[in-house]
């Protein structure tokens, strides 16, 4: 069987280049690179919200920004970081573009779909910065009612409008990659034979399919309480403030497995290939994605429990969310043994993957202390909490989203990146990572609130750490910035697979040509055949190469 | 050919003269449950026969029926705190 | 826009339509919960203000809500005929059934409008003029919050559909739509059957509360 060399000819990128080739695209590749450049910017929206809290902490008295402007900047980080950068991070980029390739199909199931979800998104993405330049809300990313329908005086409808937008983006992503995985699977491409990135994109959706459309409920609702009166959260009227935060978490805890199952299926993908060992435990894997999603449902109150529902309430979340940890671990230990007796190599996307599972199991373990309830009497709403939620979200997703790009760039680009200054952007992001947020977890043991712009001076020296910590990782996250974008110009040319890997993306050029494949592949192989004797390997269509 | 669909119009119609009949009776905290028992009912018909879920594929069975198996999960679980907690209704 | 051929990604038109219709699954789940959401609040205040909300009920006009039900259930009978219509090459026919269920639909919006005008002089109308009867608590004003939410939501869902069903009908006339491809009219189907769906939750929550003495 031939390998294919990637050639000069045609490809995604050069089959046509005019402006409008580009903004009225039908091909999810094109659509991915859109997408990405929407979320980077927003990334760096969201950094720098970060970069003003992490200033501001520096010193006690929180002078920089003081109270009101604090509010509205932790407020504004987490609703941009969380919908504009997190949850479509890895599946409007990554997913958008792997998941036709992956399954060896030549686009995804409604193209037009695809481009509309991206221009939402940017209409969202308007909302967001009009309701930031006005002045900003300061209800915390979480707009509990009555504070935000009663009586804050910030822009809670313009971001509540923003968030809601956003939301039919997600859905409209995840209907098409549901309804694509289900029915463009090229012949011979079972369930069972799916990669495991495809399995966490598909969970991913099933959550944000069932998921997102109660947010929007719950949106609406503060919406039109805080602006015509509509009271249905007002204590006045009988009503209940705690039903805001019961369907507010009802999205908002799943909306976390959105934010970690993509994550979980690139370390699926990087680890085999690094270690050059099938995953260990495949099906596990799989059932363990679809159980994390399930489960993910029925934990939410553990967001709840110092707001006052009922104590037998909190036994039966936290005794969930207890069960919802299982799934979890089973990944945990099934990476690790994938790279027992492995053939390893440290590569950059390996360093981020490694990064990946050591940060998330930290997170994931401290997820544990919160749910036990006499412990997170003492911790909630403290720095524990923000520790524990980075941990996962920025040391886990972030890490494997860098892990995907650097994995996928030759793929995506055509070229190579400098694999050195990769390597030490991935340690320094690991080093400034922990720097940052370890401290947090003894400041929130300690005690100091979170969602404070002032902290009593005992504090300070763990404060000052983290801050020193962020301005490293913000150097971490400037560098790829750099070298990638050098590599665009200057990068070796890649060829089709360059890593050695065993998915139906690495069967085609690299840039893939327009329509995929220039025949359909037929797929008669389970994913990750690789053997550490020799790092030979089998692709998914039965080629063995190396 | 529209037989099917004419009898099931007749089903509906008189489910919802059930529906208002329910409403005069005096079934005290039933109320609820009965009447949405037979939205359910009506929207089983609804579904199986004018929105062809009998028809292949077989999977459009678990896309139709994950949003309303969900919500179990919303109204079963959620509702624990409301008939468990003291303060509400105050 | 596919004709007879299916697009690149498809192998065969079938799986095309076949997918098509399985998209409509897949949004109008997103939209069960998104309903569900609102009726799952509306449920534990129902629940917590039992005897509040069968006192609200009372003004809520059984008689318009059961003559919208029946106007809807009846155009979910137009929709499919003019499905079953296409089929069988009836374009015109066809076309007829679609404006037919337009029709109906813009009846229900009529129905509804004329009794929204009605609780507007029955002083139900939160933040408009809202009183509460004699025996009433606050926990009424709740009540007919959601009845104006949920019945508000539901009637622009109807109205997207009924936009959507005008548009299908010009283009069945007009013969865009044959035996062979009228995979829209069959999506745009599943919309409004299940605009429908919605509806019938709407009126048993609404409207058959506490009549019994």
């Amino acid at each position: 069987m031939t390998a294919i060399a990637s050639e000069p000819g045609s490809t995604y990128l050069t089959a046509e280049s005019t402006i409008a080739s580009w903004l009225l695209t039908k091909d999810h590749k094109r659509i991915a690179l859109l997408f990405f450049a929407s979320v980077t910017a927003f990334f760096f929206v969201g950094g720098f919200a970060a970069a003003l809290i992490r200033l501001n902490l520096i010193e006690p008295a929180g002078t920089l920004l003081g109270p009101d402007l604090y509010n509205r900047m932790f407020t504004m980080h987490g609703i941009v970081m969380v919908w504009f950068f997190l949850i479509p991070s890895i599946p409007a980029t990554l997913g958008n573009f792997l998941v036709p390739l992956m399954i060896g199909a030549r686009d995804l199931a409604f193209p037009r779909l695809n481009l509309a979800s991206w221009y939402v998104f940017n209409i969202s993405g308007i909302l967001a910065l009009y309701f930031i330049i006005a002045g900003g809300n300061d209800t915390g990313w979480t707009f509990y009612a009555p504070y935000s329908t009663l009586f804050s005086n910030g822009h809670v409808i313009a971001a509540a409008v923003a968030v809601f937008v956003n939301g039919f983006s997600t859905i409209m992503t995840a209907l098409n990659f549901v309804v694509t995985i289900h029915r463009l699977r090229a012949p011979g491409m079972t369930w069972f034979r799916l990669p495991l990135f495809i399995w966490g994109i598909y969970a991913t959706s099933v959550v944000m399919l069932l998921a997102t459309p109660v947010l929007a409920m719950t949106l609406l609702l503060i919406a039109l309480e805080h602006g015509f009166g509509i009271g249905i959260f007002d204590p006045a009227l009988g009503g209940d403030p705690l039903l805001f935060q019961h369907m507010f978490w009802f999205y908002s805890h799943p909306a976390v497995y959105i934010m970690i199952l993509p994550a979980m299926g690139v370390a699926s993908e990087l680890i085999p290939c690094f270690a050059r060992r099938p995953v260990f435990g495949y099906r596990g894997m799989a059932y363990a994605v679809m159980a994390i999603a399930i489960i993910g449902f029925f934990v939410w109150g553990h967001h709840m429990f110092t707001a006052g529902i009922s104590l037998f309430s909190g036994i039966v979340f936290s005794f969930m969310s207890f069960v919802v940890a299982v799934p979890s671990a089973i990944k945990v230990f099934n990476w690790t043994a994938t790279l027992h007796r492995g053939r390893i190599s440290f590569d950059a996307p390996m360093l981020y993957a490694l990064s990946f599972v050591g940060l998330f199991t930290i997170g994931g373990l401290t997820g544990l202390n919160l749910a036990t309830l006499p412990i997170d009497i003492h911790v909630t709403d403290t720095y524990f909490v923000i520790a524990h939620f980075h941990y996962i979200m920025v040391g886990g997703t972030v890490s494997a989203f860098f892990g995907g790009l650097h994995y996928w760039w030759p793929k995506i680009t055509g070229r190579l990146y400098p694999e050195m200054w990769a390597r030490a952007a991935a340690i320094l992001t690991f080093l400034g990572f922990n720097v940052t947020f370890f401290p947090q977890f003894i400041l929130g043991y300690l005690g100091m609130p979170r969602r404070y712009y002032a902290y009593p001076p005992e504090f300070q020296v763990w404060n000052v750490l983290s801050s020193a910590g962020a301005s490293i990782l913000a150097i971490a996250y400037v560098m790829p910035l750099v070298y990638l974008g050098w590599s665009l110009l200057r990068g070796k040319q890649a060829s089709a697979n360059p890593w050695h890997a065993t998915g139906l993306e690495w069967r085609t050029s690299s840039p893939p040509p327009e329509h995929n494949f220039p025949r359909t592949p037929v797929v008669t192989d389970a994913p990750y055949r690789y053997n550490p004797e020799d790092g030979s390997y089998v692709t998914q269509d039965g080629a063995a190469n190396g | 050919m529209l037989i099917p669909y004419l009898i099931a119009w007749v089903v509906l119609i008189g489910l919802l003269g059930l529906s208002i009949f329910t409403a005069y009776l005096p079934l005290g905290h039933f109320h609820p449950l009965a009447n949405f028992g037979i939205a359910v009912v009506q929207a089983a018909i609804v579904l199986a026969i004018f929105m062809r879920l009998k028809d292949p594929p077989a999977i459009k069975w678990v896309f139709a029926g994950a949003g309303f198996f969900w919500l179990l999960f919303l109204f079963g679980i959620g509702v624990i705190d409301y008939l468990t907690r003291a303060g509400f209704p105050s | 826009m596919a004709s007879i051929r299916p697009e690149a990604q498809y192998a065969t038109l079938e799986q095309q339509t076949e997918t098509a219709q399985l998209g409509m699954w897949a949004f109008l789940a997103t939209e069960v919960l998104f309903f569900g959401a609102l009726i799952f609040g509306y449920y534990i205040y129902r629940i917590a203000y039992t005897d509040q909300f069968i006192l609200a009920g009372h003004d809520a006009k059984l008689v318009l809500g059961s003559i919208n039900t029946a106007l809807l259930l009846t155009s979910s009978v137009t929709m499919v005929a003019a499905i079953e219509l296409i089929k069988r090459n009836e374009a015109r026919r066809a076309a007829t059934a679609l404006y037919l269920t337009a029709l109906l639909g813009i009846a229900f919006l009529g129905v509804k409008g004329y009794e929204y005008l009605q609780d507007y002089y029955d002083h139900t109308v939160p933040v408009l003029d809202f009183v509460l009867k004699p025996h009433q608590q606050p926990p009424v004003e709740l009540f007919w919050l959601f009845y104006f939410v949920a019945t508000g939501l539901h009637a622009l869902h109807l109205t997207i559909g009924i936009v959507a069903v005008l548009i299908l009908a010009a283009h069945t006339r007009s013969g865009r739509y044959s035996a062979a491809y009228h995979s829209p009219i069959e999506v745009l189907g599943l919309y409004w059957s299940f605009v429908d769906v919605v509806w019938l939750f709407l009126f048993a929550a609404i409207y058959p509360i506490g009549r019994a003495g």
